[in-house]
Formats: C-alpha cells, structure tokens, sequence
C-alpha cells in the first residue's frame, strides 16, 4: 500500500505519454474494442445456437477449447505469424473474451422456458419476434453475466500488452519489475485491479436499469412493481 | 365451425400420434378433446393453430384450410391458453393482456384500453396491472393468460389443459368462470383436457379419445354419460356415471308435496299437536324468516321446552328451479327422513320431494338417457323389460328409447 501511495502521489505519474491518464486510456481502449470484437462474435453466435438449439455442442466444445489457451502463449505465436502492432494483441483478448460470452448467451436462451416460447409463438410471434421479444429479455440477467465475466478477464489481461512492447496498464508493472521500482509495479497492478472492480459495478448497475424486475425478482411478492 | 377431415400426424420415426381423426367443433360451443396421456389430444389441438402441420388430413376453420394461411397470421387470429398461462415474466399484466393487439399493430394507448377492460371481464383487480406475472397466484395468472387469448377477439379459444396446475378449489372457480365468459361471448371453444369431470362440466361437446389419436366417441356430455360407446368410453367415465347422468336433468321434473311446518320458537307440546292433526310422522322446523332448520320426530320430542332447544334432525334441500335431479336426490339422501326439501328461488320452501316422487323422476330420466336394448358387455347389460315398464311411467316422455340406465336402475324401483 505504501508502494502504491507512493506511486499515486508522485506527479510525476500523471502527465505525459508515459503517465497514468494516458496508460489508462491505452487499457481501456484495448479492452473495449477486444470485447466489442468478442461480442459482436459470440452474442449473435450465441443467440443462432440458442434460438436454433442447433450445432450447439460444435460450438461450446470449440469456446471451452479456446478456454484453455494461455493469452500470452497465443500472443507470442501471434506475434511470430504477423509481427508487431495492436492486432497481435487484441486477436489474444478477443479469443479470451469470446468464450464466457458465447457460453453464457447460448445457456440463457436454452433456459427460457419452452412453455413461454411455445405460448409466444401460439400467440402469433414469429422466429425473430419469440427471439428478441421474449427469449432475449428472460436471458438478459445471463448474457450479462457472460458480458461482464468476459470484461473482466479482458481488462485484467490486458496488461499482457507491454510484454510486446505496447502501452496499457501493463506497462507499469513490466517497466516496474524490469528496473527494480516496486511502487510502479504494485501500482499498476492495483490500478488493474481497480479497474476490473469498476467494470464489475458498471455491469451491476446496467443490470439494474435493463433487466425486467419481472424477470431479476426485484419488486416483492405480491406488491405493485 | 373447426372441422376436422381424416386428419392424421405421423412423426418421422413412425409414431402415430392422431389417427384419421374426422369431427367438428360448431360455431359458439365448447367442444372438449378428452382421453389418456398419448391419445393425441394436444397434437390434436395444436393443429388448429398449426403449431403442428398435419402429415395428412384437412382442418378448416369456416371451410378455409389452415394450411392455406400464414401460421403467425392465422394465430393472431387464434386465441391460445396453455397449462401454465406461459406468461411473459418480463411483462406487466397489462403489456401481457395486449401482446397481440400489440402485434396487430394497435397503438398503445387502445391496445392498454382494451387489456384494462378484459382485466375486468375476467374477474382481475384492475391494481394489478402492473404487478408482474411472478406477483401473482396460480389462478390468478390463469386468468391473465385467458385475457391475454381475449384480448384481439378472436372467433376460437384454443385451451391446453389450462386449468390443470391450479388446486381443486381455484380449478371449479375458473370453470364458472369460464362458462360464464362463454354465456357472454359466445367464442368456439376447442379445451383440451385428461379430467373427465372436467369435460363433462365444461363441454357442450365431448370428443373422447384413445390412445394413438382414434375418436372413440363424440357426444354431449349427457348422451356420453348414458350411451358410452364401448368399454373405453365407459371404463374412461368411471363408475358412477348414471348417477352422474342426473346433473343434466332438471329437478324440476319431481312432484312436491306440501310439507307441514312447526316454527322453532313452538313449545314442544304445540309441535305433537300439529303432527298429530296433521297425521304427520315429521314436521320440517322452520327460523322466523320461513327457512328449513331441520326435522322434528314428535316421537322423540323431550317432555318440555321449545324446539329451538331441541336438537333438531339434519335435512337436505335443493333449488326446484334451478338444480338438477342429481342434487335432489343428494338432498334426500342427507336426510333421516328421506325426504328432499325443495326451495324456490327465493329460498322458501316450496314443499317435499318424496323418496317415492324421486323414483319416479329417476325412472322418467332413465327412460330420457337410457341407450336402446342391443348387446353391450356383460356388466352393462341393461334389463331392456324392467326398463320399459318404468319408461311407461314417464308422463310427456315421447318416443323416448326404452331401457335402463344401469346403476340408476337399482334407485329407480327404491
């Protein structure tokens, strides 16, 4: 903790192309455009599998295969097809966020009552109707939850960015072990650490405000919502 | 009008699940799919809305094949029940009411109008629309469900085993419920149920089915409890089921007698007096309003006091009007004296109805019900002879078949 207040208070730290504001911005850039790459993926992969029930299996097999593939191997291997740059480093991340988010989309779907899409389509609600009208909604506590696990990983595993040379949180640390100053590394690992808790609020909150109480349970039993 | 034209549905690995079912369901009636889990009543149903595509066979709705609509067109136009109401849980009432208006492309504020007012219809508190479906009881998302399958309209109700889930008690209340609904709108109903008594309460029709999707008889409930077609039929209606056949006939039909009163407040003196002038054996005590409290033995009478403080003997009674023979027997049958104590609409009393005015009732109604004399199992036989000299006793009865009504038969000659 020392460490890290010692690293916070030096103004040093914050300005500059090496500083904390700027370290940040690089993170989170990375971060979200892996998980917007990831998501734009996985969430209509997801939703097929699960509103189709079809290739299901081929599909979860592949996502938990992918599950086991350590970033900053994938990263190095990577590098050594295509070289340098920001690509090489968000294929990694995009691999690890692609997982919890197609598993968790595809569970959801598949847990929605068949009672309740069998009486919305005897309603007269067509295939993409059941899906984005019915299914979606009752689902939606579970795809966030792939969502918000995916962040989290990603955020926390951007920091595998300054291995190769790129910016990011990471930096701190790599730059900190490499030349002996703790503070920089334990202060950017706790920022890391941080900012994962940040996103994991965000996510609590988004659930709060798009998720039906209907669905989340939270009005009380027998009162008006 | 639904019809049904040698519909079958064959699935791919060869299991028959409807077999060259041909029925109607007229226009304005309920018309009830009953049978075993596996008799193919829920396919059967479910091929009205085309939810399943028959393998071959017709169904028209008003001479139009179904299979000549668009499947969601055509169930916009379909109301649609299922057996756990299938409510969307992310949905306020309201906004579940008016799913289809919604999908018809009403605007909002009539689409909310309208799911108000069946709200009402079907007996919901207008404070609950917007609760969510997991704020509600079992009954009560039953009837949001049958709302919700109201609310554009719809000529046909399709219901699915809808009132399966709920207790006995919520059960026989969204039946009223549901008859009263129908007395008011006058939908062609097709109600999918395993419970015969169900059936029998609910149906204007009944198709009975067996397993493997055949027809085995198609009747009103009436004609189905007293002309079972075979022994499935009769086996699947269960024992009792002459005198089940009674709750269609009206006890209207049974001869009252006067019946002598003695008010509580008399001494017990008085009421050995008035049995003894009026020849009587029991006297119906009656509260100063005119209603029957109980019987009176004046043979039983204690030696002084006023029968208010005496333990009165219990009695039965019946609506003349508006209940049927089944329910004056009950009444006859809860008392020692074997008497029915028959009421107006208004609740006074408007005389007995002996155990020997009851024979003849049941014997006029078996004479109405009975199947004709042919060779049906050994344990249903019907004594044809015994039979038509009871259906000679029947006053006004008609060109009415002779013949029994198997176990009302025994009652018939009490």
């Amino acid at each position: 903790m020392t460490w890290f207040w010692e690293f916070v208070s030096d103004p040093a730290n914050w300005s500059g192309p090496s500083g904390i504001p700027a370290r940040l911005l690089e993170h989170l850039t990375y971060s979200g455009v892996s998980l917007l790459l990831a998501a734009a993926i996985a969430l209509p992969l997801g939703l097929l599998i699960g509103h189709t029930g079809r290739g299901g299996i081929v599909a979860l097999v592949a996502a938990n295969a992918a599950r086991a593939l350590p970033t900053l191997g994938l990263l190095v291997l990577v590098i050594l097809l295509i070289g340098y740059g920001v690509a090489p480093v968000l294929i990694p991340l995009v691999v690890l966020a692609i997982p919890p988010i197609l598993v968790n989309t595809y569970a959801g779907l598949r847990g929605v009552d068949a009672d309740l899409r069998d009486a919305a389509r005897g309603m007269g609600l067509r295939g993409p109707q059941v899906l984005f009208r019915v299914s979606i909604p009752v689902a939606l506590p579970l795809i966030l939850l792939g969502l918000r696990l995916a962040a989290i990983q990603v955020v926390s595993t951007a920091t595998v960015a300054a291995f190769v040379g790129l910016g990011g949180l990471g930096r701190f640390i790599v730059d900190g072990l490499a030349t002996k100053q703790y503070p920089s590394t334990a202060g950017g690992a706790v920022l890391v650490a941080l900012l994962a808790l940040l996103v994991q609020g965000i996510f609590t909150v988004l659930q709060r405000v798009i998720v039906s109480p209907g669905v989340s349970g939270r009005v009380p039993v027998g009162k008006a919502g | 009008m639904i019809t049904f034209e040698q519909v079958t549905k064959r699935y791919a690995d060869g299991t028959v699940a409807v077999s060259d079912l041909s029925l109607e369901a007229p226009t304005g009636r309920i018309t009830v799919f009953v049978g075993p889990s596996g008799c193919g009543k829920t396919t059967s149903l479910r091929m009205i809305n085309r939810m399943i595509d028959a393998s071959s066979g017709r169904i028209l709705i008003d001479d139009r094949d179904v299979r000549g609509v668009d499947p969601a067109e055509l169930r916009r136009g379909i109301g649609y029940v299922i057996q756990q109401a299938g409510l969307f849980p992310h949905r306020r009432v309201l906004d579940n009411i008016a799913t289809v208006p919604y999908l018809l492309g009403w605007d909002k504020r009539r689409a909310r109008d309208r799911a108000a007012e069946l709200m009402e219809l079907v007996g919901l508190d207008a404070g609950l629309a917007s609760r969510y479906p997991f704020q509600l009881s079992g009954g009560q998302q039953q009837r949001v469900g049958v709302a919700r399958a109201l609310a554009a309209d719809p000529p046909i109700l399709l219901m699915d085993e809808p009132f399966s889930a709920v207790d006995p008690v919520v059960r026989a209340s969204l039946q009223d419920e549901l008859l009263r609904l129908q007395e008011e709108l006058h939908k062609t109903i097709v109600f999918v149920t395993h419970d015969i008594d169900e059936a029998i309460k609910l149906g204007d029709s009944i198709a009975v089915l067996r397993v493997g999707g055949r027809l085995a008889q198609l009747a009103s409930p009436a004609e189905l409890l007293a002309r079972p077609a075979d022994d499935f039929v009769a086996g699947f209606l269960g024992r009792d089921r002459g005198i089940r056949s009674l709750s269609f006939v009206p006890a209207r039909s049974v001869r009252l007698r006067p019946v002598t009163t003695v008010s509580l407040s008399a001494d017990v003196d008085e009421a050995r007096r008035t049995a003894r002038d009026a020849g009587e054996d029991w006297l119906l005590a009656v509260g100063d309003d005119g209603t029957p409290r109980g019987w009176v033995s004046p043979l039983d009478l204690p030696r002084a006091g006023t029968l208010a403080e005496t333990p009165l003997l219990a009695f039965g009674s019946y609506d003349r009007d508006a209940d049927s023979l089944r329910a004056a027997l009950d009444a006859a049958l809860l008392s020692p004296t074997g008497h029915a104590v028959a009421l107006d609409g208004d609740g006074a009393i408007a005389g007995v109805a002996t155990q020997r005015a009851l024979s003849e009732a049941l014997a006029e109604a078996a004479a109405l019900t009975a199947p004709p004399p042919r060779p049906v199992s050994p344990g249903l036989r019907p004594d044809a002879s015994g039979a038509h000299r009871d259906g000679e006793h029947a006053g006004g009865v008609r060109e009415a078949p002779p013949g029994s009504m198997g176990d009302g038969r025994e009652a018939s000659r009490g």
